[in-house]
Order: structure tokens, then C-alpha cells, then sequence
């Protein structure tokens, strides 16, 4: 199974996110921003850091990246992309979810290992989940407050298109306390968390991440997502 | 303002030369003329300023800072030593490792984000230097008191621009400390460690050898921020009236910085440098100067070619500048279309400047006009060296007379309260306020980070090696003996590194002080060097490098004398270090080490008002034998968790061992008002399995270090001699005082 990872510049868990990759038992390929070559990849992540400084907006300069028109047809297509912080960003910049990620409601970055409850364990990325499912991954971000208007908050409750919420205290400002969503199809998911930071015990909080890149691998191996 | 050649300065001898608007005083203006045969220009002028500046010549320190040399221990780990941009040492496996710690006190006061941000810019790029990947930084802070006005605008800017810079650079940040006190009211003191990892083969040096290679400058392009920064800001002290000098502040782009990381890791990779040279303090007239001298001397430079944000700058405005996120590499002429490639990749604008020449001048054109034709030694390496004058000040016997006897708890309920007191004031209290706004987990291989004795990071994930570092100052003491109080520092970092398993290799300082022209400040400054090369000599550990920063005074107002000293250790196997807490109930609590009343420079002490007394003394062969035990004891993996003791004493180590895991204790000690706040060095609170006590008795026998029982895990608060705090109260007391301070 092979799984590509994109860098942008000023992408920093590019390698992180390889790393959860091999550790769910899937082949990490590197992607760069500005090569509009997938690679024959089956699946892709986004991940997180500070693409073009956050210049503008978060992802909004990555979002035009050359790699970016291929990815977005492929996944319109069903092929299974996360975007995971800042990779959330540029999926929204890309509006391939809907909504977007604003500056957290007390203003500071924010580092802190974070409950999160899955919600929906039937897309590619969450599968090795159990719904209700309570784990702990790093949350870490300055702009992660997940905001989308009335209609649409009515929307993604009503599909069930929430995958993922904070558990207690609100850490940002986000409504309905939204961790991750994702489209319609269940193949793109967006995650404001780290699970590629949560892949052993040994560096992070808890292994509890993983189950995220062994979902996509079970997804695919069992045909893909419908 | 026309052009000021070397043609017109031999024409015009007697100018008059703004040389003490700039920092010099008339013998070194004498002693520039004197080398150049004729007067400087202004050119020229500007590179002696700021490279003849107290920040980049050392020219106070010079005399004292060569003990680090001549007491050095032969050591074949140290690969690089001091003169580099960092000095570098074997870990093992093929890997090297180089660190260092930079001060950025005086750009923070003024503009608390931007300074502390650049200041995490420039010890990185020092690392990336050297040919390393930076893996990790740490921030030892110190600001006045916290409560006071101007903290709450210092410290949340300062906070936000090491988090802002850090975490864009995509660098875990580790540790460091945040530790007030009112001597730091208008100084406060940002230092910023770096660590960086590379094999043996991938070390590059700042030099410019082999005629005819190219001069490139490759990153952000020059602007007119941070002029004279080193010579204006980092070399004078504060005044209260004057202009604000808040342009002679850079300003820094860390996502230019983590695109010039990438490329030149990438450009290392592939062997296209013959020598690299950041560009920090003093901008180009550092890295032309430093480049020239570390070969053979001579260096062409076109000035006109630097590409400028600001294209009104002055020929010695951009030789000055101290703008961020700028290397300068000599490379061959056959790699040069191979590195201008790299740099296209990444969006990094590159220029060749100039070349090596057989020569032995550094010789700077602006548009053809010759304005700088010097020796690039004397601008890089010949500054003046100051003996300044020294003099033990008063106030060392005065305190030594004073009787240091707070108050001490007996009482069940004077027990609970000193606890909680200890818990809750800002300098021992919860730093995840701070720490929080840090990424400590990008690049995946963060082991260990606050609240832990030391960072530690994994640098191979197949073998499972790692670095542990640890920095540490004990200003209380060395403000009453800053001989001791260096060694003490030195001591409390290594026994911090050791408690988690890990090997004491090597030191790095940065020492921040008062004004050299006080002699009282240079004499603590004398002692505080004297202490350090003696100590790391008795430890067997080389100093790598450091930094001095001076001129840390308001008025006649001296901070305390603060040398915050790193040690760096390696760890065979991450997986098996010792940790710092306890997350099971029915481990047994044992004490390492022998209490005494002395309660000198003690935080409880500083708490009532009490300053004075007499430091311990270091007693270093003990600091080994405990490192030995507590390394040869991780190797057996004996500690189920060993936890250092220092500021707040049996208290503090307590309180955060029974907060981390949320697994409570109860101890029984004797003695319990002065065993509770005692700050007594070398001691280390250990948890081990009932089964192991007879093991950890030879053990202790056999290093002859003491060892006490003092109680036992479990339950759900801290209970001591009978005086019980729930772990919910304890936890409120500790992690609130951050929260309450700056919201």
C-alpha cells in the first residue's frame, strides 16, 4: 500500500507522518508541492506545519500548488486524502470540506495531549475505530478554532460528517467542538490533532494515532471507499 | 553622501570619524589606523565597530574565558571545540553532535517577540552551520518579578516569539527554565540552546580556502533592520532616558529560515561547500571577515551584488545590517550551478558575491570603487583585549555575616502550608502555561520534555540512541559565591541529564553578567570561569563553547550573576531511560544524598526576604560518584523513577513526581521543616521495587552515597508526616499561579 506525503515548504511533520505510515505497515512516498505527480499512490496525506509561513491565510498560497490539481481530482474520485493541521487548512483553502480554521478563540499556539471522542467510524481514515471511541493524540496549532456557518454546522451533524470532537474543555474556540471532518464520501477527512504523533508510546502521549493510517490501509485493501 | 573609497581615505587622513557614535573608544579608533597604515573608511569604520564590539570580540572576556582551553580535559569526543560557530562532539554510532546556547537578553526588552524569535533564529542557524540537522532547542528565561508590570509585557512577548519562531522551524522544543527575580526587572535574560546531529563526515567549517572558489550569499535578502545590534544594543547598558532602540532590533521570518534549512541540508548532502558561515551579529562584516581569515585571508566581494529589501542602504549600512535568515557559503566553481539549482528549489534567492583570491586582504568593491581593503584577521580575530580591572565587591562579606533562619514548619498544618506555598510560587510553580504554547513533539523523536529533569531527543530510530540536555544557574548562589555557584550549576545540569540515565559528555555555556567596566561585576564574572573550568576539568567534561553576555544592568543596577550552564549526555537506548515519576502504587521512596540545614540562597529563604549566607560547596567527587550510581543503575534498570532535588528542595521534587502520573505518596521524615525546603546539592529522590532495596543499599554502599528511606507510593494525595494534601488541591496550587499571572 502506498501512501504519499506531501511537503510544501515550510511543511514540518512530513516526516512524521512517513514514519506512522511504516509503523501501520504502509509504504510512505514522498510527494513535493511543486511536482504535479502522484505516483501512483493509493492514498495521500497532507501534513501538518506552517506551508508558506501561513502567509495570507493557513494553506492558502499551498492550496494553488502545483500537486494540488491532480490530488484534487484523484480524491474526487475516491481516492482516500487526510489532511491533518495544516493540511486541514489547505483542504478547506481547497474547499474540498467545507468551513474553515481560524485563529484559536484564547490566541495563543497550543501544544497539549488532547481527548478526543471518534464519531464516526465509517470513513477511510477511521475504520479501526469503534464509534465513541475515546483516545488521546497531540493537539498543536495556533489556528485551529474550526468555524462554518449555521446551515453547514446543521449539515455535517445531520450526515454525521463530524469524525472527530474534543472531549471536555473546549482547547480553541472550535464549534460544536469539531476535531475533524469529512466529505461526503467518507475518503477525505481533515483533522485539526497529530495522530502521526501518537504512533508509540515511546515519543508520544498514547499508540492511539495509529489507527488512522492502519484504517486507510484496511480501506484499501478491502476495495476501497464506494 | 558620496562614496568613502580607500583612494579618498589616504587623500583625506584627518577626517573626523564618527568612531564613539559607533561604539569605539579613541585608542581602538588609534589602534584601527594604526593597522591600516592610514584611517579607516567608513566602510571599514562600520566592520571594526561592530566586530571590535564587546558581543563579537569578547574583548572583556577574552582573558578569562582561555581557562576553558588551558584546564581542558583531553577527550577524543570533542570533535569540533570552541572558535567554531559550535563546538561538536562524538555520541557514538558514526554520529556527532553540536550545541550551544546563545543569549538574545538585550533585542527582548525592548521587543520581546522579535528579540526572543531571532534569538531562537540565530543559535539554530549557528547549528545548521556546522553542517548538522537542528533536532531540537530549549530556553532557559529569566525575567523580574512576576507580578510586576512590565513582566506581563515582557514575558507573554518573549513566550509567543520563541514558540512563533520555534515552532514554525519545525524544532521540538525540550526544556529550558523561567525562574524571576527583581534584578531581572529591566533585563531580562532570553538564552536560546540549539542541539544538532550529523555523522562524523558531514562537518563543515567557516573557512574560505582554494583561490579562485565563489563567495555565495543565499537566503533573505539584506534590509535595514538590526543595524548595529551588537555594538548599539548587546554592548551598552540601558539608560532610562534616550531614543528607543527599537531599529537596531532584526527582524525574523522563520518560515525563510525553515526553507534555508532544507536547502542547505540538501546542498550539505551533496557536498557543494568548501566552508559556510551564518550570518548573525554583525552581519557581513562577521561572515566575510570570519570566512577570509579562516583561510588564507584573501576575499573579493562585490557589495553592489547583495540583493537589498531596502535599496536606499549605505554601502556600510549593508555591512551592518543584521537582517535574518542569511548564509554565506564559498563554494567551487564546478558545484556552483549544482547549488544555485538547490537554492531554486526552494524558493532561496542566491548570489555570488565575490571570490577567494591568493591574496591576503579582505578587499570590498561598491560599484568598482575599492571601500573596504583590509586584513581579515585583525577585523575577525584582533580586536583589543581588555584585563579589566576586578575587585571583590563589598557586599560578598556583608552577606556571608547575615543569619539565614526562616521559619520552619513543625506543625501538620505548617507542613500543608509550606507545601502548597512552594507549589504555587511562580518560580517553582507549573510552567505548562509556557511550555504549551511550544511544539515539543514535531520530528517525532521527542523522549523526553518538561517537567523532565532534561530534554531528551531519539537520533536513530534503529539502535535507539539518544542525547540528553539539561541546562541549569543557580543565581542565588552565585550572587553569594559565584565561584561555587558555577560549579554547583555545572553539577545540578550533569546530575540532570544522569538522572534519566544518560552520560555527561560535554558543557556549553552562556554566561550573562552586569557591565565588565564595574569591577565588582567582572570580578564575579572572573569567579564564575574560574569556577566553571575547574569544575568541568575535576568532571572530565570539555566546554564545547558558549557565550558571554554583558552589560545586563540598568543604572548601577547589575543582574545577579547568572551563568546558566548546558551539559549534554548520550543514552544508549532511549527505551530503557530512568523516569521522572512514578505512575504506580508500593514503590518504595528513597533519598540519595545527605541534607543540611544550610539554607542559603535556598527559595525558601528568598521567600522571606533573605538573600544572604553562604553557598554550599560543590563537592564534585560526590556529583560523579551519584552520576555514576544513577547511570550504572539505569543500566539495570533499577529506578522504577529518579528525580532531581534543587530549587524548593524535597518539595518541589515531590510535588511534581505525585502530580505527573496523578499517583500519590506518603513520607516520613525526620527533621521534616528543614528536610522540606533544604536545597542541600546533590541529592535525587528515587522510586524502586521493595524487592530491590538490598541492590540499591550496595549500590549506595559502593559509591558511597547516603541513602534514606523517606516513604512510599500510592493513594490519591501527598501525605507528609501525617500533614495530607489531596493530589486536586496540590494540583490547583501548582498549575494556577501561571494561569492567574498572565490569563
Amino acid at each position: 500500500m502506498k501512501i504519499g506525503v506531501v511537503t510544501f515548504p515550510g511543511t514540518l511533520d512530513d516526516r512524521d507522518a512517513a514514519r506512522a505510515v511504516r509503523y501501520a505497515g504502509g509504504e510512505a512516498v514522498a510527494l513535493w508541492h511543486d511536482d504535479a505527480d502522484l505516483k501512483s499512490v493509493d492514498a495521500v496525506i497532507l501534513p501538518g506545519g506552517f506551508s508558506y509561513g501561513d502567509y495570507l491565510r493557513c494553506g492558502a498560497i499551498s492550496r494553488f500548488s502545483p500537486v494540488m490539481e491532480p490530488l484534487i481530482a484523484a480524491a474526487n474520485a475516491g481516492m482516500p486524502l487526510l489532511g491533518i493541521c495544516n493540511g486541514f487548512q489547505v483542504l478547506a483553502e481547497a474547499h474540498l470540506l467545507p468551513g474553515a480554521l481560524t485563529r484559536n478563540q484564547h490566541l495563543h499556539f497550543l501544544c497539549l495531549d488532547q481527548k478526543i471522542s471518534i464519531e464516526n467510524n465509517a470513513t477511510a481514515w477511521t475504520n479501526s475505530f469503534s464509534t465513541g471511541q475515546e483516545i488521546v493524540i497531540p493537539l498543536k496549532n495556533g489556528e485551529g478554532s474550526y468555524q462554518c456557518d449555521d446551515e453547514t454546522l446543521k449539515m455535517l451533524e445531520g450526515e454525521g460528517r463530524i469524525i472527530a470532537r474534543y472531549v471536555g474543555e473546549n482547547p480553541n474556540g472550535s464549534r460544536n467542538l469539531i476535531a475533524g471532518i469529512t466529505n461526503e464520501r467518507g475518503n477525505i477527512v481533515g483533522l485539526m490533532p497529530h495522530p502521526e504523533h501518537a504512533i508509540d508510546e515511546l515519543t508520544g502521549p498514547t499508540a492511539d494515532g495509529l489507527g488512522f493510517f492502519t484504517s486507510v490501509i484496511s480501506a484499501m485493501a478491502s476495495g476501497g471507499i464506494k | 553622501m558620496s562614496l568613502d573609497t580607500v583612494a579618498k581615505a589616504a587623500a583625506n587622513p584627518d577626517s573626523p570619524q564618527p568612531f564613539a557614535e559607533l561604539g569605539l573608544k579613541p585608542d581602538e579608533y588609534a589602534r584601527i589606523k594604526e593597522i591600516l597604515g592610514r584611517r579607516p573608511t567608513s566602510s571599514e569604520l562600520a566592520m571594526y565597530s561592530v566586530m571590535w564590539s564587546e558581543h563579537c570580540s569578547y574583548k572583556s572576556s577574552k582573558v578569562h574565558l582561555k581557562q576553558f582551553g588551558e584546564k581542558a580535559v583531553k577527550t577524543d569526543a570533542l570533535l569540533v571545540g570552541i572558535g567554531e560557530n559550535a563546538g561538536v562532539v562524538d555520541v557514538g554510532q558514526g554520529y556527532a553532535v553540536t550545541f550551544k546556547i546563545e543569549s538574545h537578553n538585550h533585542p527582548s526588552f525592548i521587543e520581546p517577540y522579535q528579540g526572543a524569535a531571532t534569538g531562537v533564529g540565530g543559535i539554530v542557524r549557528d547549528i545548521l552551520t556546522m553542517g548538522a540537522r537542528p533536532i531540537a532547542v530549549m530556553d532557559p528565561l529569566r525575567f523580574g518579578p512576576a507580578d510586576a508590570p512590565d513582566t506581563r509585557r515582557v514575558l507573554p512577548g518573549v513566550i509567543a516569539g520563541v514558540g512563533g519562531y520555534g515552532n514554525c522551524l519545525g524544532l521540538p522544543n525540550i526544556g529550558g527554565e523561567v525562574v524571576f527575580d527583581e534584578t531581572y526587572l529591566g533585563n531580562p535574560l532570553v538564552n536560546a540552546l540549539c542541539v544538532g546531529v550529523m555523522k562524523h563526515s558531514d562537518i563543515k567549517l567557516a573557512k574560505a580556502a582554494g583561490a579562485g572558489n565563489l563567495v555565495v550569499l543565499y537566503g533573505a535578502k539584506t534590509g535595514g533592520d538590526g543595524i548595529g545590534g551588537v555594538s548599539v544594543l548587546a554592548s551598552e547598558t540601558f539608560e532610562s532616558k534616550g531614543p528607543a532602540k527599537r531599529p537596531a532590533v532584526q527582524v525574523g521570518d522563520p518560515f525563510v529560515e525553515k526553507v534555508l534549512i532544507e536547502c542547505s541540508l540538501e546542498i550539505f548532502a551533496e557536498d557543494l561547500v568548501v566552508g559556510i558561515q551564518d550570518l548573525g551579529g554583525a552581519g557581513l562584516s562577521c561572515a566575510t571577515s570570519e570566512l577570509a581569515s579562516g583561510g588564507s585571508g584573501g576575499m573579493k566581494v562585490q557589495l553592489d551584488k547583495v540583493p537589498l529589501r531596502d535599496p536606499s542602504l549605505s554601502p556600510e549600512e549593508i555591512l551592518m545590517s543584521e537582517s535574518q535568515e542569511r548564509m554565506c557559503a564559498i563554494v567551487e566553481p564546478s558545484k556552483i550551478d549544482r547549488f544555485l539549482e538547490i537554492c531554486k528549489k526552494w524558493d532561496v534567492t542566491s548570489t555570488v558575491i565575490g571570490e577567494v583570491t591568493d591574496g591576503t586582504h579582505l578587499e570590498i568593491t561598491f560599484n568598482g570603487e575599492l571601500i573596504v581593503d583590509v586584513p581579515p584577521r585583525t577585523v575577525a580575530h584582533d580586536g583589543p583585549v581588555y584585563n579589566r580591572p576586578l575587585a571583590k565587591p563589598e557586599y560578598i562579606e556583608r552577606v556571608a555575616g547575615e543569619v539565614i533562619n526562616p521559619p520552619l514548619p513543625s506543625t501538620a498544618e505548617e507542613i500543608k502550608k509550606t507545601i502548597l506555598t512552594l507549589a504555587s510560587t511562580p518560580n517553582l510553580a507549573d510552567k505548562s502555561w509556557v511550555t504549551d504554547q511550544y511544539d515539543r513533539y514535531v520530528q517525532g523523536n521527542t523522549i523526553q520534555a518538561q517537567p523532565d529533569d532534561s530534554g531528551m531527543v531519539r537520533i536513530d530510530e534503529k539502535t535507539h540512541l539518544g542525547v540528553a540536555v539539561a541546562t541549569d544557574a543557580n543565581a542565588n548562589w552565585s550572587y553569594l559565591n559565584p565561584y561555587e555557584g558555577a560549579k554547583l550549576a555545572l553539577a545540578e545540569a550533569a546530575r540532570n541529564i544522569a538522572t534519566a540515565g544518560a552520560t555527561p559528555l560535554a558543557v556549553t555555556n552562556c554566561l550573562n553578567f552586569g557591565s565588565p567596566e564595574d569591577p565588582g561585576v567582572m570580578w564575579q564574572f572572573a569567579e564564575s570561569v574560574r569556577g566553571l573550568a575547574d569544575g568541568c576539568l575535576e568532571m572530565g567534561l570539555p566546554v564545547t563553547g558558549g557565550n558571554v553576555s554583558f552589560y545586563n544592568q540598568t543604572g548601577s543596577v547589575a543582574i545577579l550573576p547568572t551563568p546558566v550552564i548546558g551539559v549534554l549526555g548520550v543514552i544508549e537506548d532511549v527505551r530503557k531511560r530512568t523516569p521522572m515519576s512514578f505512575n504506580e502504587a508500593g514503590l518504595e521512596l528513597f533519598l540519595l544524598g545527605e541534607t543540611d540545614e544550610n539554607l542559603s540562597g535556598s527559595e525558601w529563604a528568598y521567600l522571606h526576604g533573605m538573600r544572604g549566607g553562604v553557598a554550599p560547596t560543590a563537592d564534585l567527587a560526590r556529583e560523579m560518584r551519584l552520576i555514576d550510581l544513577l547511570v550504572t543503575a539505569n543500566k539495570s534498570q533499577l529506578f522504577q523513577a529518579a528525580h532531581d532535588l534543587s530549587q524548593g528542595g524535597l518539595t518541589s521534587t515531590i510535588v511534581e513526581m505525585v502530580l505527573r502520573y496523578g499517583v500519590g505518596a506518603t513520607l516520613t521524615i525526620d527533621n521534616p521543616g528543614v528536610a522540606l525546603v533544604s536545597e542541600t546539592p546533590g541529592r535525587v529522590l528515587v522510586a524502586i521495587k521493595g524487592a530491590d532495596v538490598s541492590t540499591l543499599e550496595s549500590l549506595a554502599t559502593s559509591h558511597s552515597i547516603a541513602l534514606s528511606k523517606i516513604g512510599v507510593t500510592g493513594g490519591d494525595a501527598l501525605v507528609v508526616n501525617g500533614a495530607m494534601i489531596s493530589l486536586s488541591e496540590l494540583r490547583i496550587a501548582h498549575t494556577e499561579t501561571f494561569k492567574k499571572l498572565f490569563g
